[in-house]
């Protein structure tokens, strides 16, 4: 095959961990190319959601959209079976799964009564929070994404880098060079040319499965209805064509009424792409019924838990479960701008990944991550339903220092001797303020000795030097009318250089 | 619809709380936040024994600790006045997270109360003191960068902007992503260095290709931030605290 551009290094393949938060964050940073990519897109992510919102009343909305998923979550496990008996009377069936392993298992055995041996997957976290592909094809079943995103990262062997445009790492050269290599497709920069091509090598696959799977975006308890919002059509395909559909979410979906589902879905969309409404919004009830010309035999509903009661059980850490997985917070996050999704080692990156991950997977693989914000509060400004994630990633450093409830898995990781000596000298200094004002006049009397360099943080700025005359005393200069107005050696923010 | 602030007529005394950056930093802020305030009449009280609001314990997870130094605060403001604070960070920890942080404790209607006489001090000048500038300063380009905390937990963006609007001198220069955290988050620039210090590259970056000569801002964290950045690189543009701005060019 000719190639119609320059060859272009396919992005090398490695896995990631939170553990390794600070060295993923340096590649990161280190590497223009995923700085440039994420930059771009996030701007653009943000200006969309800025425009859509501006005729809205936002606020009135948010508080609608916060409330709705409070009173769920109130009602939580009486909402759960309520679902379960609607969707029980409508023909699906439904199962429970502790944990990401009895759900892969779940789906596994269901997969294998139809002989399955070819699976293709709409777009859901919840199977990557269980890797349910690995297992799956352990078993000898082959799992394919078809949501174009999650196909392109599946191609190159990586996980999600947004929960919302998994692919969003990648650039149209990049993408174009892994079709090339995996699929033999000639390199063009013509993106109608690219997703032409993924949807023909798609749909045969859509014919072809055995069992298609999907996530759920809000189930319904009232009716026992599943709600799949998606622009592609892959969500549209996976639960009408194979002759199976198994539905899996995260127990926290579930909402009390249909008329819940419109204001969040409004939310959900403004808040995710800037999209009024998206191309496809799909509302499942059952299987096929006698008479009807398509729709799937058999439609399973797997309700997985995975640390999610655990979280309920706190309720102050339970406002996590809010979440309607829109990805508004990493697109407005400074942090995960510059880092990327990956450099979070995480399923769900960013903001809510910092604050979600700690409980499902304990602080000692993910103790850096709720250190990783400036706590400048863009995620909680822009959450459709106002979860104030700035308090709990607070909440969770002080669980990692072992100041909090101990109930997170984990607690205490980060406490060191050192300083928690440290703060207790704080403690101690600044309750006694004579010591207090002792010690800045030391310290301006002493500010020819001033270090000039302070750690990391004099590698990328100067170091700030005590000022000679500390404000308590120059307040006191002040009241005496000794004060001339612009002579007391004090410091106006610039800095001796 | 956000709430509508109603805010006090101007009063005849103030409590002013420095902050312990300004203290052992830039004391002169200080000093010239309460020069603007007694310039509009105000008496200004200024407790000795104020010392820090607890924030960078707070933020680091040490609550027990940051609750013994805010407790220290609560009772340096017996009467009813309102407590004027030259950063929306300190402003914000004391009007948003006292409450939180004293929740269940008996002191929790006492943090209740200090926290609802918090102003930050532009928020104060504009909204109570309904300021009117003269300037007498030479022309110059200016950016403000406003803090996030002032912005989001304080609400109050829009109340340094209009005081520099007043000044004839100035043109307001609004650099890219204005909005956007210029990476110090207190210990966060310690703790992940390499990541504050790509946001405050880039924040120095936008200051500096809207042409600003100076940037004035409301927190001296962003100021030592943003500052120091500058400084390393030994570029012109200068920092300055707002209230130290304000009265250099009106006094």
């Amino acid at each position: 095959m000719m190639d119609a551009t320059p060859t272009v290094q396919t992005p090398t393949v490695q896995t990631y961990t939170p553990r390794e938060f600070h060295r993923q964050a340096h590649d990161a940073l280190g590497n223009p190319q995923i700085r440039a990519n994420f930059r771009k897109a996030m701007d653009g992510l943000m200006d969309k959601r800025r425009d859509v919102f501006g005729d809205w009343d936002l606020e009135t909305l948010r508080e609608l959209g916060a409330n709705i998923r409070l009173r769920a979550l109130a009602k939580l496990p009486d909402l759960l079976e309520q679902l379960e008996a609607n969707c029980e009377a409508n023909g699906i069936r439904v199962h429970w799964a502790e944990d990401g392993e009895q759900a892969c298992r779940i789906i596994r055995e269901l997969c294998e009564a139809r002989d399955a041996k070819a699976v293709i997957k709409g777009k859901s976290m919840v199977t990557e929070e269980m890797h349910l592909n690995a297992h799956l094809e352990a078993a000898g079943i082959e799992a394919l994404e078809s949501d174009l995103g999650e196909y392109l990262v599946q191609l190159n062997e990586q996980t999600p880098s947004h929960i919302i445009m998994p692919a969003i790492h990648l650039n149209t050269d990049e993408i174009s060079g892994i079709m090339h290599d995996k699929t033999g497709l000639e390199r063009t920069r013509d993106v109608d040319v690219m997703t032409a091509a993924a949807r023909h090598q798609l749909r045969e696959r859509f014919m072809a499965a055995d069992v298609g799977i999907s996530g759920v975006n809000f189930a319904v308890a009232e009716t026992g209805t599943l709600c799949l919002v998606e622009n592609e059509g892959n969500g549209r395909m996976t639960t009408t064509v194979p002759p199976v559909h198994i539905a899996v979410t995260g127990i926290e979906k579930v909402v009390e009424q249909l008329r819940d589902v419109p204001p969040l879905y409004a939310l959900l969309t403004r808040s995710a792409t800037g999209q009024h409404v998206t191309t496809y919004f799909n509302m499942i009830n059952s299987p096929r019924k006698a008479g009807e010309h398509d729709g799937p035999e058999e439609v399973h509903l797997v309700l997985v838990d995975n640390g999610r009661s655990n979280i309920y059980q706190d309720d102050e850490l339970l406002d996590t479960l809010r979440c309607i997985r829109c990805g508004a917070c990493m697109n407005h996050c400074p942090v995960y701008t510059r880092v990327g999704g990956h450099t979070y080692g995480t399923t769900y990156p960013g903001p809510i990944g910092s604050i979600l991950m700690p409980h499902l997977m304990g602080l000692e693989e993910t103790k850096d991550l709720p250190t990783a914000s400036s706590l400048c509060g863009a995620c909680g400004e822009v959450c459709p339903v106002k979860i104030p994630i700035p308090d709990l990633l607070v909440r969770l450093r002080r669980e990692s220092v072992g100041e909090g409830r101990g109930n997170v898995p984990g607690a205490g990781v980060k406490r060191t001797r050192t300083e928690a000596a440290a703060w207790k000298g704080f403690q101690w200094l600044a309750t006694h303020p004579s010591a207090w004002r002792g010690g800045t006049a030391v310290a301006g009397k002493l500010r020819a000795l001033a270090p000039a360099r302070l750690g990391p943080w004099t590698d990328y700025r100067s170091a700030p030097k005590p000022a000679g005359t500390s404000l308590h005393a120059l307040v006191k200069r002040h009241r005496a009318g000794k004060d001339t107005g612009n002579t007391t050696g004090g410091n106006r923010g610039e800095h001796d250089s | 619809m956000t709430p509508v602030k109603l805010y006090p007529p101007k009063p005849e005394k103030v409590y002013f709380f420095g902050t312990c950056l300004i203290d052992l930093f830039y004391p002169e802020a200080g000093l010239d936040g309460i020069r603007l305030l007694e310039r509009e009449g105000i008496e200004v009280l200024f407790p000795e024994d104020q010392t820090c609001c607890g924030q960078p314990a707070y933020t680091s997870g040490y609550h027990d600790e940051a609750r013994a130094v805010a407790a220290a605060q609560l009772d340096l403001f017996p009467e009813p006045w309102p407590i004027v604070v030259p950063s929306g960070s300190c402003g914000g920890m004391m009007r948003t997270h006292y409450p939180q942080l004293f929740a269940g404790t008996g002191q929790e209607a006492q943090a209740s109360e200090v926290a609802g006489r918090v102003f930050e001090l532009t928020e104060f000048l504009v909204h109570v003191c309904h300021l009117k500038l003269s300037d007498r300063g030479q022309p110059e380009k200016v950016a403000m960068h406003t803090s996030c905390s002032a912005r989001r937990e304080m609400g109050v963006a829009e109340t340094g902007p209009a005081l520099l609007a007043q000044l004839g001198g100035v043109e307001l220069v609004e650099q890219a992503r204005p909005a956007e955290c210029c990476g110090f988050g207190g210990t966060f620039a310690v703790r992940h260095p390499e990541v504050s210090a790509a946001m405050v590259e880039d924040k120095t970056q936008a200051i500096e290709a809207a042409g600003a000569e100076r940037f004035v801002t409301s927190d001296c964290g962003c100021l030592m931030n943003i500052g120091g950045r500058f400084e390393h690189q030994k570029k012109a543009v200068k920092g300055e605290h707002i209230a130290s701005y304000l009265w250099r060019r009106t006094s």
